[in-house]
């Protein structure tokens, strides 16, 4: 629709900052003059990217990396002169103080930031609010890195895409990769943080689990304080039911403490852990984390894929991330990775699909939809659904001499077309449909070199 | 100040609110969360005459949110909802009223603190029904029967919260020159001489208890329909922590301290964060600190000293 402001603005109503000069919140320096509402299917001066990562709080672990990559990536398309020509900036907003102020917040972003997408969000329940937000404001969404598996099982969408995979691949490749590497395992215990996901993922584990190998003895289910510092009570009681496996969906701090805890306490002797996000952890713990435990990374996400796409692609990655911010990229840093090559891919087509015109908001919305973009390791196609495909990547930690920190090794690249749920399915009813010989048609494990 | 001077300050404060909510699209949430909050924080207002902070009544915010999220899958009426959800946190406030009102100072702001506390791990622990942090989301909801969505349910949601504002700000205003206004005032300054007047102290903390718990309610209910998305974190510390550290803002001088409080917190709050996204709470601090020390009356202070009625 041309002559249509963005956000439905008209041409004599305020800005943010002219507001701020109205309201006299803030001091001189902010008071820029008002940006020109833009129309739809013009070229913009801009591609502005609103962008909901978690900048305090415990899950700044993986917020910062992510906005850290984001900066790095759009500085890098900037370099290269922007997405069809137009030159990128991020817009970055927190998601730590909770999902009131998070709408709050992307209603901004929207209506007087004028973002043309957002890339949201790291949390789960942030996501699930602003998924249909996103279709009420009209605006494409990117939902970046958040795990629930909810969001397009329950409901569709005709403005936000995923740009990576969800819980419910996440998980149950570990259980995949734990059947073949440990098949005669009898009980397990269960150390996860006592919140929506720690919840969910065991629920996904265990209805998988009761599919592919029923009877299994569940030792304990133990759901520490999300933020627990101290897991000398729960490790005592695996040390005492002597489980054959662990498993810990557990991240950040809380993650790091159980790995060393446990580690000091010998209970890695004891049993196999199965930990599915540790590879975000692994630099901070170190070798504290014994060699033979199971680890995943929620995608194909490891610096040292044994089989990327386009290896050249990810060193390249690795090293401008190693070079800028002194550390391996994590999980995040490959999500967020996703979600700009998605973008870029996305506008690509839809710049192509009007041979050159702009797309409206509603033409870029519609080419995400069976969008296929390169990702640093392989590549990711969007679903129908919206829900993104993305392999997974399983592995055993392994000591090398070359780091500092356990890498990975045994590590099974699952399609994402085998373990992802099918459109149109629940996860809870499909995970019942699984049989054991899925574990025999596993792909090759592949060893580090 | 006089009763002319507030009425027609209150008056101009709700213009200025829609006002600013037409000219300024986004700020029309931002305003809504503003108002549902100062609604709570006029109910500590009460407590706070009567010199007891509760560091719980995120409680009730969240007990209200949560009503209304699971009732709008029964009848999705808001003008059922918003009531139900009120009387709900009230019948709940009478019943932990009755126990916590025995209490002063610390201790009563601390059992506060704790039962919002167990609510919050409830809602955590009864993952299967509440969804525990990821939230449930609100199905759609109608006003008198109309269905309504977009940017006609935000107007809806702030008329009734502006509305609710000056309703219950009157009421407040006139329960606090009343005896019982009196009464609370009498708890903070010497107890026993009510005792001595035959007046009961705890029946009169527990009617104002009772009373902040359903302004609470009202704002928990419009939280909820305005983010239409309900998560623990709203029974958590630190919202009831927020809504004291508003009360300190605003000031306790006036029904208007706990709005402009409110306000104030929230645009303050959104602009820190949209000039630097990665320091906000260190704006935030800075300028309750500020308050502090620069005006211990609150915001509602210095504009009580200005205007000396």
């Amino acid at each position: 629709m041309p002559g249509t402001g963005r956000g439905g603005r008209d041409a004599g109503v305020w800005t943010r900052r002219e507001a701020l000069a109205g309201a006299g919140a803030t001091a001189g320096s902010l008071l820029l003059s008002g940006r020109p509402a833009q129309a739809q299917g013009q070229k913009p001066a801009e591609i502005k990217v609103g962008i909901a990562t978690y900048l305090s709080g415990p899950a700044s672990v993986f917020g910062v990396p992510g906005r850290q990559t984001a900066e790095m990536l759009f500085d890098e398309i900037n370099a290269a002169g922007g997405i069809a020509g137009v030159k990128v900036r991020p817009i970055f907003v927190d998601e730590g103080p909770g999902v009131d102020h998070f709408v709050g917040e992307y209603r901004r972003l929207v209506q007087s930031e004028g973002v043309h997408l957002l890339f949201a969000a790291i949390s789960s329940a942030d996501c699930i609010a602003c998924a249909p937000l996103s279709d009420e404001l009209k605006r494409p969404t990117l939902l970046w890195d958040c795990g629930t598996q909810r969001i397009f099982e329950e409901n569709r969408y005709t403005y936000a895409f995923r740009t990576q995979a969800n819980a419910t691949p996440e998980i149950l490749s570990a259980l995949l990769y734990l059947l073949r590497a440990k098949p005669d395992f009898k009980s397990i215990a269960v150390i996860n943080q006592d919140y929506a996901w720690g919840r969910d993922s065991w629920d996904i584990f265990r209805t998988a689990m009761n599919t592919l190998k029923p009877g299994v003895k569940v030792a304990a289910e133990l759901f520490p304080r999300f933020g627990a510092t101290d897991f000398s009570t729960e490790i005592t009681r695996v040390l005492a039911l002597r489980p054959d496996v662990v498993l810990s969906t557990s991240w950040g701090g809380d993650l790091d403490a159980l790995i060393r805890q446990a580690s000091d306490r010998k209970l890695f002797e004891r049993a196999t852990f199965v930990m599915p996000l540790a590879e975000s952890s692994l630099q901070r713990v170190g070798k504290a984390l014994p060699p033979g435990h199971i680890v995943g990374a929620r995608g194909d996400h490891w610096f040292l894929h044994p089989a990327p796409a386009d290896p050249e692609r990810l060193k390249r990655f690795t090293e401008s991330y190693r070079s800028r911010f002194n550390a391996y990229p994590i999980y995040p840093c490959f999500h967020m990775a996703q979600a700009v090559s998605a973008m870029k891919a996305g506008l690509e087509k839809a710049v192509a699909a009007k041979g050159g015109g702009w797309p409206t908001d509603a033409e870029l919305a519609a080419a995400f939809r069976g969008l296929e973009f390169p990702s640093p390791t392989a590549s990711v196609r969007i679903r129908e659904d919206g829900q993104g495909l993305e392999n997974q990547i399983i592995g055993t930690t392994l000591h090398s001499e070359r780091y500092p920190f356990p890498v990975l090794t045994d590590m099974v690249v699952f399609p994402a077309e085998t373990v992802t749920t099918p459109v149109g399915q629940k996860s809870a009813d499909w995970l019942k449909t699984l049989t054991p010989e899925m574990v025999a048609r596993l792909p090759q494990a592949l060893a580090f070199r | 100040m006089t009763r002319l001077g507030e009425t027609l300050l209150a008056l101009a404060g709700a213009a200025a609110v829609l006002a600013l909510a037409y000219a300024v699209p986004w700020l029309r949430f931002v305003l809504t969360i503003a108002l549902a909050k100062g609604l709570a924080v006029l109910g500590i207002l009460l407590l706070l005459r009567a010199g007891q902070v509760s560091f719980g009544h995120a409680l009730y915010l969240a007990l209200a949110a949560y009503g209304i999220a699971f009732g709008t899958m029964a009848v999705p009426e808001a003008l059922v909802l918003i009531p139900g959800a009120a009387l709900l946190s009230g019948l709940v406030g009478l019943v932990i009223g009755l126990f916590v009102v025995r209490y002063r100072e610390i201790f009563f702001g601390m059992l506060n603190l704790a039962l919002s506390m167990v609510f919050y791990s409830v809602l955590e622990k009864f993952y299967a029904v509440t969804h525990g942090a990821d939230g449930i989301r609100l199905g759609p909801v109608t006003y008198l029967g109309r269905p309504l969505a977009g940017e006609a349910a935000e107007w809806a949601v702030l008329a009734v919260a502006l509305g609710l504002a000056l309703a219950f700000g009157a009421l407040v205003r006139v329960a606090l020159a009343s005896p019982l206004g009196e009464a609370l005032a009498g708890i903070k300054t010497r107890e026993t001489r009510l005792d001595f007047m035959g007046v009961s102290p705890r029946r009169v903390l527990l009617a104002a208890y009772v009373a902040s718990a359903v302004m609470a309610g009202c704002g928990g209910a419009i939280i909820a329909l305005t983010t239409r998305h309900v998560t623990p974190a709203i029974a958590y510390w630190t919202t009831s922590g927020e809504l004291v550290f508003i009360a300190i803002l605003g000031g306790a001088g006036s029904v208007l301290g706990p709005f402009l409080g409110a306000a104030a917190y929230e645009l303050t709050r959104v602009y820190a964060a949209a000039l630097v996204a990665n320091a906000w709470q260190m704006v935030l601090g800075l300028v309750l600190l500020a308050v502090i020390v620069f005006a211990p009356g609150g915001l509602w202070g210095m504009i009580a000293r200005r205007r000396p009625a």
